[in-house]
C-alpha cells in the first residue's frame, strides 16, 4: 500500500521531465497511474468483503510515535475507490480540456501530488500521517486553484483557499495531539475500543471542537463554506476533482473516519446536526440564484456537503448507510455536471445559464450525459439519486422528536438541489439554439466520454444496487456502525411515506424550476445581502489582523537602532523592577570578598574614565576608540578572576569591533551633529536605570546559594567523556556540540546577510 | 597608515599570526584557546595586513573570497558530527584514535569540528570586514 501511495508523489516528481521529452505524443496515457491504482484497489475487494482489514507499517518517527501506518477497511476502500476512479477519469478529460497548454506538464505533477495525498490520507491509520497528508491536500489544491496564476483572481482564490483549508489543518492538528494525550495510541484502529473512555475524559470536548474546525473548513460548512465558490476559478478538471468529488469529502471523511471513537455523545450530533443543516439549506437556497453554471454547482456541492455531515451527525446505522451511499451518488452525478460545465466553457466560452439554450442540436452525447446526471441529482426513479434520497428520508423519519422538523429540511434541500441540477444539467441543452452558438462542435471523444461513463453508472447503480450493496457498501457501514449491518438495498420499497416524500420533493421541485428564472437582476438582489454574510465577516476579520498587524510593525520595526535599543532596555528595565519590587534580599557579604588589589583599582578606574570620554567626547572615532578600552579592561578583569578563555575571545572581539566600527563611521559625513540635552538626558537616565538594576540584580544573584551541580558536572565528565582538560572548549566542542553547530551556521547566515544587502547597495536611508 | 615599518611588519606578521593562530586551534582542548578564539586571530592577521597594504593586496594573497570558507568549515562540522553515524554511534559523538599523534597530540572528531567552527568564523569575519571597507 505504501507503493500505491507513493508511486503518485514519484510520479509528480518525475512528470515535468517526462512531457519535456515527449511533447508530441497525446498525453492520454497518464491517465494510467490512476487506472492502475483503481485496478489494484478493486481486486481488494473479495478480501475486505470477507471481513478483513489490510494493515502495513513502516517505521519513521518510532519515538514520536510516528509511523507510516496505513489502513485499507470498508470506508477507505469507497474513498480510495473515487479517488483513483474520478482520478482517472479526470486524467483522460485533462489531456484533451488543456491539450498543448504551456504548463500541462505542472498540472499533471500537481494533479498526482493532490491523488497520491488523498489516497494517503484516507489510507492512514497514524493520526499524525493522517495531518500530515491533510496538509498535503491542501498544498496541492493551493496549486490547482491557483492555476491560472497570472490572474489576480484566480491568485487571490487561492489564498483564501489555502487561508481556510490551512487554518483548519492546524484545528486538526491540535485535535490529533489531545487524541494522542487522552489515549497514548496513536492508531485511529486502536482507539474505537477506547471509545467510551475517551467520551468521559476532561479533553472530549476541546477534541470535537478542534477537529470540527478541521472538518468545516475542509469541507466547506458554514461559516467556512465560502472559499469554495472561489476555489471554482481553477479550470475545471480541478474543480472537477478536488471540489466536487474527493477534496472537499476529506472533512466528511474524517468525520466519519472518528464516528466510531469520537461519535454517539449528544455534543457529537448536535454540533454536526445543526452544523450540516444550516449549511445545506443556506447553500441550496444560495444555488438558485446563481447564473454561472460553476457557481451553482459550487452552491449546490456545499449544500451536499452539508447533508453529509447532517448525516454523520444523525448517527444512526440507517443515517450512516445513507451518507456512504450519498457519498458515491453525489460523487457520480456531481462530476458528470463539472465535467460537461467544462465542456461548455471551452467550446461556447460562457458558463452564463441565461445565455446557454439549446446545445443538445450540437453535442447530444454530452446533452445526455447532463440529463442523466440532472435526474440521478433529482432523485427521480430508476436512478442511484433516488436510493440516496429514500434513504435520506428513512433516516430523518426514524429521528424520534424531531422526524418532522428534519425531514422538512431536507425536503427543503432536496427541492432546492433538485432545481439547481436541472438549471445547470438540462437548461442549457434544450430550447432553440442562439445563432451564436451554431458553429459549436462536438469536443473530443477523450472530454465527453468520461462524464457519460460517471453519468451511466448513475443510473445502472440505481437499476442494480445489488452491485454495489456487497462489495462497497456493507464494508463501509459496517466499520463505521462497528456491527455487521443488516440492509438491502433496493429501487422500489412499495407505496409507502418515503416514496411519498420523494414525489412531493420531485413535483415541488420541478414546479419551482418553471417558476424560477435564474436571471441577472435576482443575483443582484440576493448579492445585497452579501454584507451580512459570513464571508464578509471573516475577511474583514483577516483585514482588520493585516492592518494591525502593519500598524504594531511600522511601530516596532521603525529601522532605527536607537528606538531599538530604547525598547529592548526600557522593557526589560520594566519587568526587572517588577521583579525587583516583588522582593529583593539583598545580603552583600562583606566578609567573603577578597580585598581589592591595586591593579584592580587600576583597571577599574580607567574603565570609569573610559566610559566617562565615551560619553561626553564630541568625536565618533574616539568615542569607539574608548570604548574599546573599556573593552579590553573587561578582558584584564577576567584574566585577573582566572577566565583565560574568556579574556582571549573578548579581546579578540573587542579588536575586531572597534576596527568594525572604525571601518563604518570612517565612511559617515565628517560633521558629528551632536543630539540635544533633552535626548542625551533621556538616554543617560534609561541608562542608568538599567545599569542600576543589573547592579542588584548581579548582587542578588551572588546572594543565593550557587548551585554547582552543572559546573561539577562539566569540570568531572570533561576530561573522562571529553577527553580535554579545557573544560569550556570540551563543552563547546562535544557536550553542548550540537548548538555550536548552529552557532556557526548563524554567523554564517549573517555574513551572507551583511554581503548581501551591501553588494546590494539596499543602503540604509538613515544618515546622520 | 601607511608606514613603511607596518607595512614591513604586516608581511612578517602575517604568517606569523597564522600560525600562532592555529597553535590556538590545536591547543585548545587541553589548555586555554579553541577554534572560535584561533579563527579571530587568524582574522586580526589579515585585517593587519589589509590595513598596511590596503585590501585588494590582501585579497591577492588569499586568492579565493574568504566567504568560500563558510561552506567548508560548515560541511567540515557537519562531517565530523556525522562521522559517528558510520560507526553505529549517534550524531556529535566524540571518537578518539587510539594513538597520540606526534606534536598535535590525540586526534579525534572534536579537533576536526573545532576545525570547522574555525574556518567557519575566518570567513565570517573576513567576508564581512572585506565586505564592508569595499562597499561603502
Amino acid at each position: 500500500m505504501l507503493t500505491a501511495v507513493i508511486s503518485g508523489f514519484i510520479f509528480a516528481l518525475l512528470i515535468p521531465f517526462i512531457l519535456g521529452r515527449l511533447k508530441s505524443i497525446s498525453t492520454l496515457w497518464v491517465a494510467l497511474l490512476p487506472l492502475t491504482l483503481f485496478i489494484y484497489f478493486l481486486s481488494k475487494i473479495p478480501e475486505i468483503l470477507a471481513g478483513n482489514t489490510i494493515k502495513t507499517s513502516y517505521q519513521w518517527v518510532p519515538s514520536l510515535g510516528i509511523n507510516l501506518d496505513f489502513y485499507l477497511d470498508g470506508l477507505s476502500l469507497l474513498f480510495v475507490l473515487l479517488i483513483s476512479g474520478v482520478g482517472t477519469l479526470v486524467f483522460v478529460y485533462t489531456s484533451a480540456y488543456l491539450k498543448g497548454h504551456h504548463y500541462l506538464d505542472r498540472f499533471y505533477a500537481y494533479l498526482s501530488l493532490f491523488m497520491a495525498s488523498m489516497l494517503g490520507l484516507v489510507l492512514s491509520d497514524n493520526i499524525y500521517t493522517l495531518f500530515l497528508f491533510w496538509e498535503l491536500t491542501s498544498i496541492s489544491s493551493f496549486f490547482l486553484i491557483g492555476f491560472n496564476n497570472d490572474k489576480e483572481d484566480s491568485r487571490k482564490s487561492a489564498l483564501t483557499a489555502l487561508a481556510i483549508t490551512g487554518f483548519g489543518g492546524l484545528f486538526l492538528m491540535v485535535a490529533m495531539v489531545g487524541l494522542g494525550q487522552i489515549t497514548e495510541v496513536y492508531q485511529i484502529s486502536a482507539m474505537a475500543p477506547m471509545a467510551e473512555a475517551i467520551k468521559d475524559h476532561s479533553l472530549y470536548g476541546w477534541v470535537l471542537f478542534f477537529l470540527f474546525i478541521a472538518a468545516f473548513t475542509k469541507s466547506a460548512q458554514f461559516p467556512f463554506h465560502f472559499w469554495l465558490p472561489g476555489a471554482m476559478k481553477a479550470p475545471t478538471p480541478v474543480s472537477t476533482y478536488l471540489h466536487s468529488a474527493t477534496m472537499v469529502k476529506a472533512g466528511v471523511y474524517l468525520l466519519a473516519r472518528f464516528t466510531p471513537v469520537l461519535g454517539n455523545h449528544e455534543w457529537w450530533n448536535g454540533t454536526l446536526i445543526i452544523v450540516g443543516a444550516i449549511t445545506m439549506v443556506y447553500a441550496a437556497i444560495h444555488a438558485l440564484f446563481r447564473i454561472d453554471l460553476k457557481g451553482i454547482l459550487a452552491y449546490s456541492t456545499i449544500s451536499a456537503l452539508g447533508i453529509l455531515v447532517f448525516l454523520i451527525g444523525l448517527g444512526s446505522p440507517d443515517a450512516l448507510l445513507a451518507a456512504c451511499i450519498f457519498i458515491l451518488v453525489h460523487a457520480l452525478y456531481k462530476a458528470t455536471l463539472f465535467l460537461v460545465t467544462g465542456i461548455i466553457d471551452h467550446e461556447t466560452g460562457t458558463r452564463d445559464v441565461t445565455q446557454l439554450r439549446g446545445l443538445n442540436k450540437v453535442m447530444l452525447p454530452v446533452g445526455i450525459a447532463a440529463m442523466l446526471a440532472a435526474i440521478s441529482n433529482a432523485g427521480i426513479p430508476p436512478s442511484f439519486g433516488f436510493v440516496g434520497k429514500d434513504l435520506i428520508y428513512g433516516a430523518t423519519l426514524n429521528m424520534g422528536d424531531l422526524a418532522w422538523l428534519l425531514t422538512c429540511l431536507a425536503i427543503l434541500t432536496n427541492v432546492a438541489l433538485l432545481v439547481a441540477g436541472f438549471v445547470a444539467g438540462i437548461k442549457p441543452f434544450l430550447g432553440k439554439l442562439p445563432e451564436k452558438f451554431e458553429n459549436v462542435h462536438l469536443p473530443a471523444p477523450s472530454m465527453y466520454v468520461p462524464p457519460l461513463i460517471l453519468a451511466t453508472l448513475g443510473i445502472l447503480f440505481g437499476l442494480f444496487p445489488g452491485i454495489l450493496e456487497g462489495g462497497l457498501i456493507k464494508p463501509a457501514v459496517s466499520s463505521l456502525t462497528g456491527a455487521s449491518p443488516d440492509f438491502h438495498l433496493q429501487l422500489w420499497h412499495g407505496f409507502n411515506l418515503i416514496f411519498l416524500l420523494s414525489l412531493i420533493t420531485i413535483g415541488s421541485g420541478t414546479v419551482l424550476y418553471f417558476l424560477l428564472k435564474p436571471s441577472e437582476s435576482l443575483l443582484k438582489k440576493v448579492t445585497a445581502f452579501d454584507r451580512f454574510s459570513p464571508q464578509t465577516i471573516i475577511l474583514g476579520i483577516s483585514h482588520g489582523f493585516k492592518l494591525a498587524g502593519k500598524g504594531w510593525t511600522g511601530f516596532f520595526q521603525n529601522g532605527y537602532l536607537r528606538y531599538y535599543l530604547i525598547t529592548i532596555l526600557g522593557f526589560l528595565s520594566l519587568l526587572l523592577a517588577y521583579r525587583l519590587y516583588l522582593g529583593v534580599d539583598l545580603l552583600i557579604n562583606t566578609e567573603l570578598m577578597t580585598e581589592v588589589t591595586f591593579y584592580e583599582a587600576v583597571v577599574l578606574l580607567v574603565m570609569a574614565v573610559a566610559i566617562l570620554f565615551t560619553v561626553f567626547s564630541k568625536s565618533r572615532l574616539a568615542a569607539v576608540a574608548s570604548l574599546g578600552v573599556v573593552g579590553y579592561s573587561f578582558c584584564l578583569i577576567f584574566l585577573f578572576y582566572s577566565a583565560p578563555d574568556l579574556a582571549m575571545t573578548q579581546f579578540s572581539i573587542d579588536t575586531l569591533t572597534v576596527i568594525l566600527f572604525v571601518l563604518v563611521l570612517y565612511n559617515l559625513p565628517k560633521y558629528l551633529k551632536l543630539s540635544d540635552n533633552r535626548v542625551r538626558i533621556r538616554d543617560g537616565l534609561l541608562s542608568l536605570i538599567f545599569g542600576a538594576l543589573i547592579s542588584i540584580l548581579a548582587l542578588e544573584v551572588m546572594s543565593e546559594s550557587l548551585s554547582k551541580e552543572t559546573s561539577e558536572y562539566y569540570a568531572e565528565n570533561a576530561y573522562i567523556l571529553g577527553k580535554g582538560k579545557n573544560v569550556v572548549n570540551v563543552i563547546l566542542v562535544d557536550f553542548r556540540g550540537f548548538d555550536t553547530m548552529v552557532e556557526i551556521t548563524v554567523l554564517a547566515i549573517a555574513a551572507i546577510g551583511v554581503f548581501g544587502l551591501l553588494k546590494l547597495h539596499l543602503r540604509s536611508t538613515e544618515k546622520e | 597608515m601607511k608606514t613603511i615599518i607596518f607595512k614591513s611588519a604586516s608581511v612578517y606578521l602575517l604568517p606569523l599570526l597564522l600560525l600562532f593562530s592555529v597553535f590556538i586551534l590545536l591547543r585548545g582542548h587541553y589548555l586555554p584557546g579553541g577554534g572560535f578564539v584561533g579563527g579571530l586571530m587568524a582574522s586580526i592577521a589579515f585585517v593587519i595586513h589589509s590595513f598596511a597594504n590596503g585590501v585588494e593586496n590582501t585579497k591577492n594573497i588569499v586568492k579565493f573570497h574568504p566567504g568560500f570558507l563558510m561552506p567548508v568549515g560548515l560541511a567540515l562540522a557537519l562531517l565530523a558530527g556525522s562521522l559517528p553515524l558510520f560507526m553505529g554511534e549517534t550524531f556529535m559523538t566524540g571518537l578518539w584514535m587510539d594513538q597520540p599523534v606526534p606534536v598535535i597530540g590525540t586526534v579525534g572528531t572534536a579537533l576536526f569540528f573545532d576545525t570547522g567552527v574555525y574556518l567557519v568564523v575566518i570567513g565570517v569575519t573576513l567576508t564581512i570586514i572585506f565586505t564592508i571597507s569595499e562597499g561603502l
